[in-house]
């Protein structure tokens, strides 16, 4: 792999940049893999990339339906943070944090990790005490978050209306070292880095079944032909049901449309992350300029990776209330992902009934932050076939024993 | 030079001059212009900067298309950035400020980034910028951030407003063209409920500029007649600078009308937001020209060749003095010919193709304009403005045989159909060879709620470049017939345009043009990305269209790819050795043309962003210095400031009245639903963890409501009206929640349930009179009697107090005698007045929610939201006395049998003394000894209640601890954010009154 530096693209310069090569190959399937990976978003790819680099498993195939990073990975709203209330969820998501960190200088690609600081407001007194939880909570979880005044709000965001008359701003849960990153770029990364080691990113391979022998599986049927495999890791996120079904089992989870929005390109005015629970909006501006938006999802079952309008107006009124300045920027593309929601709003990284097929689903709104440490601790656990301390409390059957790992209490509705 | 010619202008009102500025120069245009053509009237060809390279922009097109001449409109609260002087109407005092330079627009220090260009490929700052680690967000981030971005952030909050309206249709077409109109005069004809949105400030489109003729006459003549015929009809709908944002689900559209944008500060609304439901969208949305990629297309004076003939047909402008066409196809000779007869000199049509011979090529040749076929433009020389091209053959490889100096350009590549509409809700497109576009397939059309189609296109949105007329007509007919509406027969109005021979796609200029060449040949004019760049993208593997689109951000700027992506994703197509409609396109997004965000929040800002619930005594508690707390929708009084009082001292003095003397309460926003019929007590016994249907009438009983999982959700006291009927209180935040809950158990799952529910919260005002002298007061006041013995605790009873009606319950949320007692809401002000008036010589005094809390606190009692917090079953905060061991079944009662929930080892609801007499922080936890698996440290329980006790003069807490009864008298130490901890002992959640005498006197 040619390594990406400043002189590698003044040398390439020379020749009109005629020289690169493929970021990543295009190989055909092979006839069978060590491990298999459904899934070519962040996820699936940021799990075999840990495979390879942390348990010496390269003879891995990752199929994808459509292009790599197509999905959620390429249409969330790109926010990194890791002030969760519970301590299975600020485990995992503190890791990928702290992963995303060095991600850069680890792929030799530019994701563009940028910790420009994250700001939940707090709008009602429950929710300072909620937030005031969070911030004891995160002491103890090895989580840097503080509890911020309204007048360091203003400091930090000055577009910001800290009294409005209806939900003046009481304070904040800041963890400065949240923020973003390129969205696009970080699959591009664990792509290139996956393809480097061997792997075959098999794009355009869309998996029709799961096959299996004594319980254990075998293989899987795809539109490029039957590929064989010893281990099986389904990390395809809103289709997680339908796969689940081809390998013979069940899932909780619902799976229905994320809205989210960018505004025309405008000169820097914004440099944190800002979030609005009570009012239920947030919005960052991403470093072309463009303000990106952020709401629920919709208020019913579904696969369509449509825009819907009902979000967005309630998204909108709440950030032109918190941000009046906003009012006359203008709406450039609005679309939608299709997220998994589990009971708990908490993703299943876990053992399934069959053997040696793995999950990894139901990250709800908040797959982007968790893409390295939930490839991480899915990698661990598809290597030793059991889960490792970070995976642990996210097994499928902790609903079945009311094991809840649910962060609605502190994270309201948007992650 | 660009100037305004001496007549013509179909447009344009000369005898009414408007005033402007541009960059602070006074310029002058007339009534009818756009800001784009009266800036090129003014010769103000250099318009802006691009986002990457900062090189200078001009005008390329002239309508919603255009990439370039962008402006910040306005200033302080009615600047917009962004503006697309295109489609922005000029009005007198307009102020306009170009974009994206510093220091000026003619000197950009920016611009060493196209110096540097070839430093700066597709996707290059994915490869570099990596080391050191810090160095990307303190240094390079910050540039690239500065660099980026396009108009200039408003500070200010905005000046106008914009509003919202509903509307219904059975047909919306979109486009007010001669297409659009025609399906207008059928539909409207046939009796459909009509609705025809047009983007611009005028009927007609494209067909007047060209000189279509249309029904016999002249298509400006039959335009008039069709908007007079339509304006007669009541069925129709007509709306000018309307456009269409989105087409959603089900019929659903989103509408953006224009009311005051010319008109600023006039008083009505800016923008109007339409939301449509509509039975079939007609898009008769027109096509959008195609740039040529050549080498230098992006420097100013380079334009569309329908927007040059735009500007000389509609606003009498003319882009240049000597302009070259260049073309694969015989529209563009229009322009030529517009041009040679206004006057203007016409370097030469550049052909590629090898024959022009079509009528349009043959009456520019009879005009004596040179016509040069087989040819290509190897590269445009300028900087700030067009100075000359450099002919080449177009099968070469760019070496150049002839210079032509000019000062405009007109390109065309073909024309796209405008497909959005069709494509927002997954309208397939198939290409079609001979125009080289992709147009609507009409097999795979989106699909409305009854799986017919949503969308049908009409004219050139559906690929029908010349004969509009006749393909609208089908159109519509075929969508009236699907509404169920028979159209008239009556003959379509001939559309007569010149024949025009095909055109031969061109997606590189010349054909074999080196990689020198490439890197300046334009794809996306705004965002820099250029012919040389997708093939970068599509050598390193970013092959799928998306791929390329996002690492290079062709089709990313403001105008969503219109003019960009078909050409880049031929370039790409071209590549990958693969054929255009094998790649595909990029998604269509809403909305079609930027919306803005203030339209689409609506009139909700202010007081009223949402619906703001006032109780009936919310008047008296804002003249009675109430400190307010959102709860829901509500503003309740969190407490009532004296003069000179903090919030905590007033707190103190609340809670010490009320337990010495009387207090009372504002309690209206309790939540109260009356539940009624047959099956009301069955229903409310699988509600409740307890048993309501054996509740006598005249009692109350304090019930909890879990959710399936088993988790607390909702407390409140139930009393029983009669035979048939109970009112449930439920929390003030939860009773719109509970009555949702409700239903959907009546609805979905024992829909032969004979229960009817209502919330009946907002039709009583309620008052909780409380404290010792409770009694005393509503005795004073005559009336029903209410001594312990007519009316004991949890009893309820109706009657009069004062002369106002009432239901008294004898309930106590404080622990001290309490009377809860609800008047019909539009006498609550009158009564409240009456119990303070009253009150006075019994010490009554108002208190507010947060006296509430710490009352409830002292007395053990849990909050829905504080001890509970969606984990929290009724066993964990000792409820199990109201949970009924007999009963078979109730909600929750399943999932509290899962083996993780009966755990002993759960945090248990406990009370704690702090050892010092401090207040334990809002949120701290209890740690153990030692981390776990994932280094974090262990903990054992949380505080979910702390308030300092005026009662108890100390700070007393409610929390949850592992096995927490069984540990009273222990030592713990809570967390606090400063690192240090908080002792405190486990004691028993109740502080004060353990045996509950002073409620039951």
């Amino acid at each position: 792999m040619k390594r990406y530096s400043v002189f590698a693209i003044a040398r390439e310069a020379l020749s009109h940049h005629q020289g690169w090569e493929r970021a990543w190959k295009s190989p055909l399937p092979k006839a069978s893999y060590d491990a298999v990976i459904i899934g070519a978003g962040g996820h699936g790819l940021a799990t075999a990339y840990y495979l390879g680099k942390n348990h010496g498993i390269r003879n891995v195939a990752i199929l994808e339906k459509g292009w790599l990073g197509g999905g959620n990975t390429g249409r969330n709203t790109t926010i990194i943070r890791s002030n969760y209330l519970q301590d299975p969820s600020a485990a995992l998501y503190e890791k990928a944090r702290s992963l995303y960190e060095t991600l850069s200088q680890e792929l030799n690609y530019n994701i563009m990790f940028s910790p420009r600081g994250l700001l939940m407001l707090a709008q009602t007194h429950h929710e300072v005490r909620g937030y005031l939880r969070t911030v004891h909570a995160n002491n103890l979880q090895g989580v840097s978050t503080k509890w911020i005044t309204p007048e360091r709000v203003k400091q930090l965001v000055p577009i910001i209306n800290i009294d409005g008359p209806r939900y003046p701003i009481l304070g904040a849960l800041y963890q400065a070292r949240g923020g973003t990153a390129r969205h696009d770029a970080v699959a591009w990364g664990y792509a290139r880095a996956c393809s480097d080691m061997g792997m075959d990113i098999i794009q355009q391979c869309e998996v029709t079944g799961v096959r299996s022998e004594n319980g254990q599986v075998t293989g899987v049927e795809t539109s490029k032909g039957y590929i064989g495999t010893k281990k099986l890791g389904i990390v395809v996120a809103g289709h997680s049901g339908q796969v689940a079904d081809m390998a013979g089992f069940r899932l909780p989870v619902e799976s229905m449309a994320l809205q989210a929005l960018v505004s025309e390109p405008i000169k820097p005015c914004m440099d944190v992350v800002v979030m609005a629970n009570t009012v239920h909006g947030y919005m960052s501006q991403s470093d072309k300029g463009e303000m990106v938006i952020g709401g629920g999802t919709d208020g019913f079952n579904n696969y369509t990776q449509r825009g819907s309008f009902h979000h967005i107006e309630e998204t909108l009124r709440a950030l032109v209330e918190t941000f009046p300045m906003i009012s006359r920027l203008k709406m450039l593309r609005q679309w939608g992902g299709i997220v998994d929601m589990t009971g708990d709003r908490s993703p299943i990284i876990s053992k399934t009934p069959l053997g040696n097929c793995f999950i990894n689903c139901g990250w709800g709104t908040g797959g982007f932050k968790a893409i390295p440490g939930s490839g991480w601790a899915m990698a661990d656990l598809m290597a030793r076939g059991e889960p490792g301390p970070l995976a642990a409390e996210f097994d499928m059957w902790r609903f079945r024993e009311g094991r809840f790992i649910d962060e609605s209490v502190a994270a309201g509705v948007a992650h | 030079m660009s100037t305004r010619l001496k007549s013509g202008g179909r447009l344009i009102d000369r005898s009414a001059p408007l005033d402007f500025t541009f960059n602070g120069k006074r310029l002058r245009g007339c009534a009818g212009d756009t800001l784009a053509s009266a800036l090129l009237a003014n010769d103000q060809m250099l318009l802006g900067r691009s986002f990457k390279y900062h090189r200078p922009r001009g005008l390329v097109a002239s309508g919603a298309e255009e990439p370039n001449a962008l402006v910040n409109l306005g200033q302080g609260a009615r600047l917009e950035p962004n503006q697309r002087t295109t489609t922005t109407e000029l009005f007198d005092g307009l102020e306009a400020r170009s974009q994206n330079h510093w220091p000026s627009l003619d000197f950009d220090v920016g611009v060493v980034n196209n110096y540097a260009a070839r430093l700066l490929p597709g996707g290059f700052y994915y490869k570099t910028f990596i080391h050191p680690r810090a160095a990307w967000k303190h240094f390079f981030e910050p540039i690239i951030r500065h660099s980026a971005g396009l108009g200039s952030a408003p500070k200010d909050r905005d000046a106008d407003r914009y509003e919202q309206a509903y509307a219904f249709c059975d047909l919306l077409i979109v486009g007010g063209g001669v297409a659009g109109l025609q399906a207008a005069l059928v539909a409207g004809r046939a009796g459909a409920r009509v609705w025809l949105v047009e983007q611009t400030a005028h009927w007609g489109g494209r067909a007047p500029v060209d000189g279509d003729v249309v029904g016999g006459m002249p298509a400006a003549d039959w335009v008039e007649a069709a908007v007079l015929e339509l304006s007669a009809m009541d069925n129709v709908t007509l709306r000018l600078r309307c456009m269409a944002a989105g087409s959603y689900d089900h019929g659903y559209v989103l509408l953006d009308e224009k009311l005051a944008d010319h008109t600023p500060g006039d008083g009505r609304p800016r923008h109007r937001l339409w939301r449509m439901r509509v039975g079939k969208i007609l898009a008769a949305t027109g096509a959008i020209e195609r740039p040529l990629s050549f080498a230098g297309n992006d420097i100013p004076g380079v334009m569309l060749a329908g927007a040059v003939r735009d500007y000389a047909v509609n606003w009498a402008v003319s882009p240049g003095d000597r302009t070259v066409v260049v073309t694969n196809n015989d529209d563009a000779y229009r322009t030529a010919i517009v041009l040679k007869e206004a006057g203007l000199e016409v370097a030469a049509v550049i052909d590629a193709r090898n024959i022009a011979n079509g009528p349009l090529p043959e009456r520019a040749r009879a005009l004596g304009i040179r016509v040069e076929t087989g040819r290509a433009i190897a590269r445009v020389k300028g900087g700030k403005r067009v100075e000359a091209v450099e002919i080449c053959q177009q099968a070469g490889e760019g070496a150049a045989s002839t210079t032509l100096s000019c000062d405009a350009v007109a390109m065309s590549g073909g024309w796209s159909p405008v497909v959005h509409l069709w494509s927002h809700c997954g309208g397939k497109l198939i290409w079609d060879e001979s125009e080289a576009m992709f147009r609507p397939d009409a097999t795979r059309p989106p699909l409305h709620a009854d799986g017919t189609a949503m969308v049908l296109c009409a004219g050139a949105a559906n690929g029908a470049l010349r004969q509009a007329v006749a393909d609208a007509d089908a159109q519509v007919k075929i969508a009236l017939q699907a509404l169920g509406f028979e159209a008239e027969s009556e003959e379509v109005p001939a559309h007569d345009v010149a024949d025009e021979s095909a055109l031969e796609p061109v997606w590189i200029m010349p054909q074999g043009a080196g990689i020198a060449l490439r890197s300046k040949m334009w794809l996306d004019f705004q965002n820099d990305v250029k012919v040389s760049d997708v093939q970068l993208a599509a050598r390193e593997g970013y092959e799928s269209v998306e791929h390329t689109k996002r690492y290079t951000t062709l089709g990313m700027a403001t105008d969503q790819g219109k003019l960009s992506n078909i050409n880049g994703l031929a370039v790409l197509a071209d590549s990958l050795n693969a054929q255009i409609p094998q790649v595909g396109t990029t998604t269509f997004r809403p909305p079609y043309t930027p919306v803005p965000l203030g339209a689409l929040a609506g009139e909700a800002r202010g007081e009223i962003f949402q619906p703001l619930r006032k109780t009936p005594m919310h008047d008296w508690h804002q003249q009675n210095g109430a400190y307010f707390e959102p709860v829901g929708h509500w503003r309740r009084p969190y407490c009532f400031q004296r003069p000179g009082e903090t919030p905590e001292q007033a707190v103190h003095r609340e809670v010490k009245n009320t337990r010495e003397a009387l207090g009372l309460l504002d309690a209206s926003t309790l939540g109260k639903i009356i539940v009624k019929g047959p099956d009301a007590g069955r229903f409310l016994d699988m509600l409740y963890t307890g048993v309501m249907s054996t509740l006598p009438i005249g009692k109350c009983r304090y019930g909890l409501m879990c959710n399936e999982q088993g988790f607390l959700s909702d407390d409140g006291v139930v009393a029983r009206i009669d035979a048939d009927t109970w009112l449930c209180h439920t929390t003030s935040g939860g009773a719109d929640r509970i009555h949702a809950w409700m239903e959907d158990w009546l609805q979905c799952e024992w829909w032969d349930w004979q229960v009817f529910t209502a919330n009946v919260t907002e039709q009583y005002a309620q008052v909780a009179v409380v404290g010792p002298n409770a009694r005393k007061l509503l005795e004073s006041l005559g009336g029903m009697d209410v001594s312990k013995e007519a009316l004991p605790f949890m009893h309820w009873a109706d009657g009069t107090l004062g002369g106002f009606a009432c239901r008294v319950y004898r309930i106590s949320f404080s622990g001290e005698l309490s009377y809860e007692i609800a008047v019909p809401a539009s006498q609550g002000a009158a009564f409240w007045a009456l119990l303070h008036k009253a009150g006075a010589a019994f010490g009554a005094m108002p208190y507010g929610t947060e006296a509430l809390h710490v009352m409830r606190a002292e007395k053990g009692f849990i909050m829905i939201g504080d001890e509970t917090d969606g984990t929290i079953i009724p066993q964990d905060l000792g409820l199990d006395w109201a949970i009924s061991k007999k009963k078979p079944d109730y909600l929750g009662k399943r999932g509290q049998e899962r083996s993780f929930l009966a755990n002993p080892d759960r945090w248990k609801l406990v009370g704690f003394e702090t050892l010092d007499g401090s207040v334990i922080e809002d949120g701290a936890y209890i740690p153990e000894h030692g981390v776990n698996a994932n280094n974090q440290r262990r903990v054992q329980g949380r505080v979910t209640s702390t308030y300092h006790s005026p009662t108890l003069g100390r700070g007393i807490a409610m929390g949850l601890l592992r096995q927490g009864p069984a540990r009273m008298g222990e030592v713990v130490e809570f967390t606090r954010m400063d690192g240090g901890v908080t002792p405190a002992r486990v004691v028993d959640p109740v502080f004060f009154d353990k045996d509950g005498e002073k409620q039951n006197v």
